[in-house]
C-alpha cells in the first residue's frame, strides 16, 4: 500500500517514518501560477495608475491575460487537495490564524477588482457590440446568443457618452489603484504561507513574503511581454495576409505599425522587469547570506542540501541560467525585441526554478537533520495521484491559461483599437 | 494584550460571517439607502459592486445551509480550537478493540475463564506483557470473537529476544539469542512456554 | 439627505437587524466546558525502560486501524547507536513495527550498516508520537478549523472536515502527522480518545510490558505521573518551537531531535 507521497520519494538515512515530499509539483505550480496573476496585473497599472502611456496596448492585454489566469490560479490547489470536493470548506469555515484560508477571501476580492476593472475598460466595447447586433437584421443563433451574452455584460448600463465614459475611466484608476495591493497581498500571502511555517528550516523566514511578491512581479511581467511580442507576430502575419476579420477594416493597423508597436512597448515593460529583477535577486541571496553567516543548528544541513545536492537547480538552473544571463542580455547595449523575448523565457524559467527549490528544497531534508528525500517527478502516470501530481498534472495546468485566454479573447478583445486616451 | 485584541476582533468578525441574515439586510438595506441618497452614487460605476454584493449573499446563503452550526471555539480560543464542537463527541464513541489487559489488570479481564494460566503468568517473568499483545485485541471476547489467535510466531518473540549489544538500554538485561543461528525456521514456541518461560520447564 | 444622516441611518438598520439574530446565536462555549472537570492529558515516556519491542506500534496501529502495510504510523519508536569511532546512527524500520529484528543500522534505499558490537559505545531507544502541544502549530494553520485542542488538552482531528491540503503536516516540528492511505485525511495521534473516554488506556500505554510510556492529568496533583513530571528532571522534544508539548521524556539525550 503506497501512502500519498511515497510514489514521488526517495528517502535516504534516517528520516522520520510518517515524512514524505507531501508538497510536490503542484504546490510548485500554485505559488507560480499566482505570480503571473499578480505580475499581470501590476505590469498593467503602471499604465492605468501611473499613466505610462506608452504601455498602452500591453497593458489591455496583460488586463484580460491576467483574467485568464485567475481560474487557473485555483486549478493546482484542487488538483493537490486529498479532498478536492471539500475545497469549499475554505470559504465556508475560514480559520483566520492560516495563511491558506486567506486564499478564498483574497481571491475573491482580486477577481473581483480585476472584473470590474476589465467591466470598466470594456464597457464601451460591449454597449455598442450590443447594440450593433440588436440592430441588425436576419439574426442567426450564434449572433443571438452572442447578443444576449454582450447585452448581460453591459450590467445594464447603456450610456456610452463622453461623460459616462469618462466616469469608466476615473473608477478604473481607482480599481487599479486599489487592485496593486491586493495583488501584492495575493501573492504576498503564498510567501506567508512558507514564510511562517517555523518548523520548517528553510522555508523560515520574514523575508519570504516580499520575495515571492517581486518574483510574482517578474513572472508576470516577463510571461506579459513574452506573450504580447508572440501574438503580435501572429497579428503581423494576419495583417499582411488579410487572414482574419479586423484585418480587412480600412483602418486596420499593418504590420509596420504593429512592429513599431510592439517595440516601443517592449522596451519599456523590460525596463520594469529589470528593476524588479534587482529586488528579487537581493533579497534572495541576502537570505542565503544570512544563513550562512549565522550557521544556526539547521546549518549542516542546509549546507549540504543547497551547496551540494542542490546546487545545479539552486546556482546554475535558478541563478545563472534564470537571473544572471536574462539580466546581462536585457542590460547590454543594443537591446533588441528578440534578446528580450529570449531573455523572459529565461526569467520564467528561473522564477520557475524559484519556486521549485523553495517548495521541494524545503522537503529534502529530513526534521531530523539526518536524512534526506528526492524527489522524482511522476512522468508516466499510473494512477490518479501520479497525474494529477505528475508531469502531465503541471502541463493541464501551464496549458489552461491559454485556452482560456483564446475563449475570452472572443467577448473580450485584448486588441482594441480605442480612440479616446484618459 | 494582544492576543486578547485578536481574539475579540476574529470573533466579530465570524459572528458577522456566521450570520448570514444580519448581513444579507445590512447589504441589501444599504443599498436601498444608496439609491436614495443621490445622483453621485446613482452612477452606472458602481453596478459591478452589486453583483459582488449579489455573489456574496448568495456564498453566504449556501453557507447557512451547509455548514453544521456547532462551529466554536474551545478553551484554547479561536487559534488553537475552531472546530465543530459535535466531533469531539464522535471520537469518544468510537469503539475500543484492546481492553486493558496489562499484569495489574489482567486478573480483571481474564481470569474468569481463564484463571489457570493468569495465575501462573502474573508470577513469571512474561507476566508485564499484556496478553493481548501476542493474542489480539479482547475487548469484546468472548462476544467477538469468539476465539482470540495465538500468535506463534519468531517474530514476535525475537521483538524482546534479539540480541542486541546495547549496553546503555534496558535491552541489554533481557536475555536474548542470535536469530540467524538459533534454530532457525523454527517456532520459538516449539521448546520454550510463552506463559511460563523459565529454561528449567523447557521441553 | 446629507451625508451624517445617510450614515446614521446605516448604522441604524445594521444594528436593528443585528439584535433579535444575535440573541439567538451568541452562545458562550466556555460555559458549556465548565461542566466537565478539570483534565488535562499528558504523556511521559521513560526511554530509560524502553528496549524497542514495538508493541506499542502495532497496538496502536490495530487499536486505530493504521493498515500495517502502509509506512506511516502515529507512534513510532526510534533507535539510537554511538559508536567508539564517534559516529551516529539513527534508524526506525517500519516505525519498528516489527521491533528492531536485526542489529545492522536501516540506512534506507535498500542499504544498511553493520555495527562491530565492540564498536558500540551509547545506545537506547525513544518511542516518538505526537505531543499534544499545549500552543500547536498544526491547530493554528488548519485553514478550515478542522483539527484542534480539546478542552482536555487533546489535538484532534475532524475526518469529516479535513480537506486533505497537508499545511498541518507541514507546520508539525515532530512530524507526527501523515495523510491516512484509507480515509484520505490527515491522521494523528489522539491519545486514544476514545479509550480515554471509556476509563481505559491508550493502547501503547497498555501494550508497553516495560512501563516505558505512562499517561496522566497534569491538573491532577496527585496523579503519579504528575508527581513525575513535577518532581524529576523531564526533558520535551524541540522545545525552541515554543509549541510547548505535553509530552515528557525521562532520559532524554541531547542528541535526539
Amino acid at each position: 500500500m503506497i501512502v500519498h507521497g511515497e510514489a514521488w520519494t526517495i528517502k535516504e538515512l534516517f528520516t522520520l517514518p510518517n515524512e514524505y515530499i507531501y508538497w510536490s509539483i503542484q504546490i510548485v505550480m500554485y505559488p507560480f501560477m499566482t505570480g503571473l496573476v499578480a505580475g499581470a496585473f501590476v505590469l498593467s497599472s503602471l499604465y492605468h495608475v501611473f499613466g505610462v502611456e506608452k504601455l498602452k496596448e500591453i497593458a489591455r492585454f496583460s488586463l484580460v491575460f491576467s483574467f485568464a489566469l485567475l481560474p487557473v490560479a485555483m486549478m493546482p490547489l484542487m488538483l493537490h487537495l486529498q479532498q478536492p470536493f471539500r475545497g469549499i470548506h475554505v470559504l465556508m469555515t475560514p480559520h483566520f490564524t492560516s495563511a491558506i484560508s486567506a486564499f478564498g477571501i483574497v481571491f475573491l476580492t482580486y477577481a473581483s477588482i480585476v472584473a470590474t476593472e476589465i467591466w470598466l475598460v470594456y464597457r464601451k466595447y460591449f454597449v455598442q457590440t450590443a447594440q450593433s447586433l440588436m440592430a441588425k437584421q436576419n439574426r442567426s443563433m450564434v449572433d443571438n446568443g452572442r447578443m444576449m451574452i454582450f447585452q448581460a455584460l453591459t450590467l445594464g448600463a447603456r450610456d456610452i457618452s463622453p461623460e459616462a465614459v469618462e466616469k469608466d475611466h476615473k473608477a478604473c484608476k481607482i480599481m487599479a489603484g486599489i487592485g496593486i495591493p491586493v495583488a501584492c497581498f495575493l501573492h504576498g500571502y503564498a510567501g506567508f504561507i512558507f514564510g511562517s511555517v517555523k518548523a520548517n528550516a528553510l522555508w523560515m523566514t520574514p523575508l519570504m513574503p516580499v520575495i515571492f511578491i517581486c518574483s510574482a512581479v517578474v513572472s508576470g511581467v516577463a510571461l506579459c511581454i513574452l506573450t504580447y511580442v508572440i501574438v503580435q507576430e501572429i497579428r503581423k502575419y494576419m495583417a499582411r495576409s488579410k487572414m482574419a476579420r479586423w484585418a480587412t477594416d480600412a483602418d486596420a493597423p499593418n504590420a509596420e505599425e504593429l512592429e513599431s508597436t510592439k517595440h516601443t512597448e517592449v522596451m519599456i515593460s523590460s525596463n520594469y522587469l529589470l528593476y524588479f529583477m534587482i529586488a528579487a535577486m537581493t533579497l534572495e541571496i541576502l537570505d542565503l547570506i544570512f544563513r550562512g553567516y549565522t550557521q544556526v543548528k539547521s546549518w549542516d544541513i542546509l549546507r549540504e542540501v543547497i551547496m551540494e545536492r542542490d546546487f545545479t537547480k539552486i546556482f546554475i538552473l535558478q541563478y545563472f541560467i534564470g537571473n544572471l544571463v536574462p539580466f546581462i542580455m536585457m542590460s547590454l547595449p543594443g537591446r533588441t525585441v528578440r534578446r528580450t523575448t529570449i531573455a523572459t523565457v529565461l526569467v520564467l524559467f528561473g522564477v520557475f526554478m524559484m519556486r521549485y527549490n523553495v517548495v521541494i528544497g524545503g522537503q529534502a531534508f529530513s526534521l531530523s537533520f539526518s536524512g534526506f528525500m528526492d524527489y522524482h517527478l511522476p512522468i508516466i502516470p499510473h494512477d490518479l495521484e501520479t497525474f494529477k501530481e505528475g508531469l502531465f498534472g503541471a502541463l493541464t495546468v501551464i496549458a489552461t491559461p491559454f485556452i482560456l485566454f483564446y475563449f475570452i479573447n472572443m467577448f473580450i478583445p485584448a486588441f482594441l483599437k480605442e480612440e479616446s486616451t484618459h | 494584550m494582544l492576543g486578547l485584541v485578536v481574539d475579540k476582533s476574529t470573533n466579530i468578525v465570524l459572528f458577522v460571517y456566521q450570520n448570514f441574515t444580519t448581513v444579507f439586510i445590512s447589504f441589501v438595506s444599504v443599498t436601498i439607502l444608496m439609491w436614495q441618497e443621490g445622483g453621485r452614487v446613482k452612477s452606472h460605476v458602481w453596478r459591478p459592486l452589486y453583483v459582488v454584493i449579489a455573489f456574496v449573499a448568495a456564498l453566504l446563503l449556501f453557507r447557512f445551509f451547509y455548514v453544521p452550526n456547532d462551529f466554536g471555539s474551545g478553551k484554547r480560543g479561536f487559534m488553537y480550537s475552531y472546530h465543530r464542537l459535535s466531533n469531539e463527541a464522535e471520537w469518544k464513541n468510537q469503539p475500543a478493540k484492546y481492553s486493558t489487559s496489562g499484569r495489574e489488570r489482567m486478573h480483571e479481564y481474564c481470569s474468569a475463564c481463564h484463571g489457570d494460566v493468569v495465575k501462573v503468568r502474573t508470577e513469571k517473568l512474561h507476566g508485564i506483557i499484556p496478553c493481548e499483545n501476542c493474542h489480539g485485541p479482547a475487548f469484546q471476547h468472548p462476544e467477538k470473537p469468539e476465539k482470540l489467535t495465538i500468535d506463534r510466531s519468531r517474530g514476535l518473540c525475537l521483538r524482546c529476544h534479539t540480541n542486541l549489544p546495547y549496553a546503555t538500554s534496558e535491552r541489554h538485561r533481557i536475555p536474548g539469542v542470535d536469530p540467524k543461528t538459533h534454530n532457525t525456521g523454527m517456532e520459538c514456541v516449539k521448546c520454550h512456554n510463552p506463559h511460563n518461560p523459565s529454561l528449567e520447564g523447557m521441553k | 439627505m446629507e451625508r451624517l444622516e445617510f450614515l446614521q441611518k446605516c448604522i441604524l438598520v445594521i444594528v436593528g437587524a443585528s439584535v433579535p439574530v444575535s440573541a439567538l446565536t451568541l452562545i458562550d462555549p466556555k460555559k458549556v466546558f465548565a461542566k466537565n472537570p478539570d483534565i488535562q492529558w499528558a504523556f511521559l515516556v521513560d526511554t530509560n525502560k524502553c528496549v524497542g519491542c514495538g508493541f506499542c506500534v502495532k497496538a496502536c496501529k490495530t487499536e486505530n486501524d493504521v493498515p500495517f502495510e502502509a509506512n506511516v504510523s502515529r507512534t513510532w519508536v526510534e533507535r539510537y547507536v554511538y559508536t567508539k569511532d564517534d559516529k551516529r546512527y539513527v534508524d526506525s524500520p517500519k516505525a519498528a513495527l516489527n521491533g528492531f529484528p536485526e542489529s545492522r543500522i536501516d540506512l534506507g534505499r535498500g542499504e544498511y550498516k553493520e555495527i562491530d558490537k565492540t564498536n558500540v559505545g551509547k545506545a537506547f531507544f525513544v518511542p516518538k508520537l505526537c505531543n499534544h502541544c499545549s500552543s500547536p502549530a498544526c491547530t493554528q494553520v488548519c485553514p478550515v478549523g478542522a483539527t484542534y485542542k480539546t478542552d482536555d488538552g487533546v489535538v484532534l482531528v475532524d475526518r469529516t472536515w479535513c480537506i486533505g491540503c497537508g499545511y498541518c503536516i507541514m507546520a508539525c516540528p515532530y512530524a507526527a502527522r501523515f495523510f491516512h492511505p484509507i480515509t484520505k485525511v490527515v491522521d494523528k495521534c489522539t491519545f486514544c480518545y476514545h479509550r480515554l473516554s471509556k476509563g481505559l488506556d491508550s493502547a501503547c500505554v497498555n501494550a508497553c510490558p516495560f512501563k516505558a510510556r505512562r499517561m496522566g492529568n497534569i491538573h491532577d496533583k496527585n496523579d503519579p505521573i504528575t508527581k513525575i513530571i513535577m518532581n524529576e528532571r523531564v526533558g520535551v522534544l524541540k522545545d525552541e518551537f515554543g509549541t510547548k508539548p505535553q509530552a515528557f521524556y525521562i532520559g532524554l539525550a541531547q542528541e535526539v531531535r
